[in-house]
């Protein structure tokens, strides 16, 4: 139990258009926790993600709980207990934050509204406000309420939830994301070294389509060459 | 005031028969990128099979072969229209030109096939007498005119409870947005697709058999011509908005009314296609769809 | 070895064509009358026609990859000015044609520019605005000028005496070869040259044009006008052919079928696009004449009627096209004949 890991991706390849996005690239996650998965812009850590999830095409074997993922179509992924936060948050403009919240209902078990009130309070008070109307922190706060409603997933994909948001969002999600991993496992994509270093236990990096780096946070900020290499740090280990 | 008040109702009704044809090709396009040119098949077929099935009744008078008739073409447009998504859309998934030339295809063959199953000349129909006379307000208003605006309405609000108070309508609301997150939500988008199309082929049926008591007639193009002008609705309208339609076709059918009477014949329909392009050109997601 | 083969059995089929005026040959069943005849080489001249055209449209839709629902418009303006010109306004023909070339220069630049400011479905919903507008004028007659549904029959003291007459068909027929010919040699110089691939690359993926520093939209207007233009030339073969001008050309019902005949033979390919044409033209006009065969008519109901409908078949096999040979005819061939060789 404890040695098989959660999420296991093994040789994933994505060509989109003739660009070799991601190269061979293999890891695994284990259960519990937060998992980084980090590198510069454009290395691949979003199409790492779509690929997991199936949005993008891709060759290779990905396998949740032992189960191979890569043969069923993206709705069957996720029922599998997959959630996904994407990049731009990519809420329902058109949509309430009560119906953007509904939607994202499934499963056997019950939704988690009082896990979603208590730590986002805001979107008890706009239930009724249309999505494309808020401030892109509380987007976020929608689309990280979506995935951890569901009692259902095991692991949250989440793609840079701090990019471009103000410090006090910045935080609120930070508090949210240590929250949400005593309840799931978490994959966690961030470009921001120091959001990172506080909240990921285990590290990926990425370096142009290919894994360079697979170990712990502590081990790699503790190596300013391996920091500088791949995440272009100019130190490493700070907060 | 009495050419006034039947231009009026001649005009929304017109628009009403856009309307519950463009309602249903809006939200097929907004939600599945597919421009379906085989909705005007829809529409013919439902009406022919509307009404040679109630004059096939044995026994009832006039009222309940047409209310058979309404049931029938509603029926028969959803059935074909599910049928056509699963055998013919569904295999195209993502070849968005492919599925709109496969709807070419088959508008293409429906209209040969009841052209050539009963011919091209019009087809005169058995309609309750209600039907076929007409009542005062301002002005001998043929009846078949109010039944068809009364109709469109009620479609209009079922329409809108189905995608504000139901679960499938909330999938299809976000589907029009966003397709793609709604998979990565855990929702099969597919299902909704056959429910779109299924509507739309109703709602396209239901215009068959109302065009029917409207002109007295049916014939086998009829659905074609109706469609042109429901495509220039949902496109003024806004493609994937039902509202949007529904106000885009009113807009039509009384600019297509009041033009063709006052100046030249025609000049209607000509002034509908400037419109588009005006519309088009200034607004190309159309009144009330989003500025992409 | 394949290309001299090829340029040598290119050069014997023409051969052929440009002999089969002359040529006592039968081919029942393919052609009711033997080929050299008038029936039958008017029907091959339309077919040339149309394989032109559908060339022309297969060099917009195919290559630059703009779906427009309005190309029958200039079709039609090629036969509506022209037989406007001869009949309405008795001028010769030589005077009609130049100001038909410079008709079918200016509709697709002045058009081209508005429609082309929008991409996609809005663009292919202006263009079949701006094809269903020109239908309604045409059918409206304003000034008597169209003559509305009865359309303009071309008289005989409209046109040079080679032009005219039963007898004279072999040279409408040679008329519309070379038609063919010329259409596509232009087409070929055309998809080959520097903005042809602009043209193509634009149909792939037009933001890396803009990438590369070049306007699409310069390229694009273009395509729409030689495909314009090159359409219009097609459109004046075939008033002459057909004796007439006939309001049907402009309706967007037309536009749909050039759409159907591209497709049939393959998209973005220049011969497939011609042979979709040549196939198209000739399955509408023979399955008429077939349906009426005693064989057909003896058939149950059931059968016979879908097999009297041209249209249905062709409908069907472009569904079916659609589903499972999306390289067309051209496609199909190529299949065939990569097996074989």
């Amino acid at each position: 139990m404890t040695n098989e890991p959660l999420l296991d991706v093994r040789e994933l390849d994505v060509f989109i258009g003739e660009s070799h996005i991601l190269q061979n690239v293999s890891f695994a996650v284990r259960e519990g926790g937060i998992t980084g998965l980090l590198g510069r812009n454009g290395v691949g850590k979003t199409t790492t993600l779509r690929g997991i999830l199936g949005l993008v095409r891709r060759t290779g074997s990905v396998r949740l709980a032992g189960e191979e993922l890569t043969r069923l179509p993206v709705h069957e992924v996720v029922r599998r207990g997959v959630g996904y936060v994407p990049e731009d948050r990519d809420v329902f403009a058109g949509l309430t934050v009560a119906e953007n919240l509904r939607l994202a209902e499934r499963g056997s078990a019950p939704p988690r509204y009082d896990l979603v009130y208590e730590l986002f309070p805001e979107l008890r008070e706009r239930a009724a406000q249309k999505a494309g109307t808020l401030s892109g922190g509380q987007q976020q706060m929608v689309s990280l309420a979506r995935a951890l409603l569901v009692p259902d997933n095991r692991i949250l994909l989440i793609d840079e939830p701090t990019k471009g948001l103000s410090p006090l969002y910045v935080k609120n999600v930070a508090d949210a994301l240590q929250r949400a991993a005593m309840v799931a496992t978490i994959l966690l994509v961030e470009q921001n070294f120091g959001v990172a270093s506080r909240l990921v236990g285990d590290a990926i990096v990425l370096d142009q389509g290919r894994v360079v780096f697979r170990g712990t946070i502590a081990t790699l900020s503790a190596d300013p060459e391996l920091a500088r290499q791949h995440l272009g740090l100019a130190t490493a280990g700070h907060a | 005031m009495s050419t006034i008040a039947l231009l009026v109702i001649t005009g929304l009704a017109l628009g009403a028969l856009y309307f519950l044809i463009a309602s249903g090709l809006s939200l097929i396009w907004g939600l599945m990128r597919v421009l379906n040119f085989a909705h005007g098949a829809f529409f013919t077929v439902a009406s022919y099979c509307a009404f040679i099935a109630a004059a096939a009744l044995p026994a009832g008078g006039p009222w309940l072969h047409f209310l058979f008739a309404v049931a029938v073409g509603v029926g028969v447009g959803g059935v074909f229209a599910a049928l056509t998504e699963v055998v013919l859309v569904r295999p195209l998934y993502e070849r968005h030109v492919g599925q709109v030339l496969v709807t070419v295809g088959l508008a293409l063959a429906t209209t040969a096939l009841v052209q050539g199953g009963f011919g091209a000349d019009p087809r005169q129909l058995e309609l309750p007498v209600w039907l076929t006379g007409t009542t005062t307000i301002f002005a001998a208003i043929p009846n078949s005119r109010l039944l068809t605006i009364a109709a469109a309405a009620l479609v209009l609000v079922l329409l809108r409870f189905f995608l504000q108070r139901t679960r499938y309508g909330l999938i299809v609301r976000a589907g029009v947005e966003n397709r793609a997150m709604v998979s990565a939500l855990g929702i099969d988008v597919q299902r909704a697709f056959t429910l779109v199309f299924a509507i739309g082929g109703m709602a396209a049926g239901l215009a068959g058999v109302l065009a029917g008591a409207y002109y007295g007639t049916i014939d086998p193009f009829r659905g074609t011509a109706m469609l042109l002008f429901a495509f220039i609705v949902v496109v003024i309208g806004g493609l994937g908005s039902v509202t949007g339609s529904a106000v885009a076709a009113v807009i039509v059918g009384l600019l297509q009314q009041f033009l063709n009477f006052y100046a030249a014949a025609g000049t209607g329909d000509f002034a509908v296609v400037v419109l588009l392009a005006v519309v088009l050109l200034r607004r190309p997601g159309g009144l009330f769809g989003s500025a992409t | 070895m394949r290309p001299p083969i090829r340029a040598i059995a290119v050069a014997v089929v023409l051969a052929i064509l440009v002999a089969l005026p002359w040529a006592h040959v039968s081919l029942p069943g393919v052609f009711g009358d033997p080929l050299g005849s008038p029936g039958t080489l008017n029907l091959l001249g339309l077919c040339f026609v149309f394989g032109a055209l559908a060339l022309t449209y297969d060099l917009v839709f195919g290559y630059t990859g703009l779906l427009s629902f309005g190309h029958a418009l200039y079709f039609a303006s090629g036969v509506y000015v022209t037989a406007i010109a001869l009949v309405r306004w008795h001028w010769d023909l030589p005077h009609a044609i130049a100001l038909t070339v410079v008709v079918s220069l200016l509709l697709p630049i002045v058009l081209g520019s508005i429609c082309l400011r929008v991409r996609d479905i809005p663009f292919a919903m202006v263009t079949l605005a701006f094809a269903q507008a020109a239908s309604i004028l045409v059918l409206q007659n304003p000034g008597g000028l169209t003559g509305g549904e009865e359309g303009l029959p071309l008289g005989a003291e409209s046109l040079p005496a080679a032009l005219v007459g039963v007898v004279n068909t072999r040279n409408l027929y040679w008329l519309a070869l070379a038609l063919l010919l010329v259409t596509y040699a232009v087409g070929w110089w055309a998809v080959n040259s520097p903005p042809g691939r602009v043209w193509q690359a634009i149909r792939e993926n037009e933001r890396r044009v803009e990438v590369l520093g070049l306007d699409p939209y310069r390229y694009k207007l273009g395509a729409f006008v030689l495909s314009g233009f090159l359409a219009s030339a097609a459109g004046v073969v075939y008033l002459l052919l057909q004796g007439g001008a006939s309001p049907t050309v402009a309706t967007a019902d037309f536009t749909l079928a050039l759409l159907v005949m591209v497709v049939l033979g393959g998209v973005g390919t220049l011969w497939g696009a011609v042979l979709g044409g040549v196939v198209y033209e000739y399955l509408d006009f023979r399955l008429v004449a077939l349906s009426g065969a005693p064989a057909i008519q003896a058939l149950p109901g059931i059968l016979r009627v879908p097999l009297s409908e041209p249209l249905f078949i062709l409908g069907v096999l472009f569904i079916v096209l659609v589903l499972f040979v999306p390289g067309g005819l051209a496609g199909f061939v190529r299949l065939v004949a990569v097996r074989a060789l």
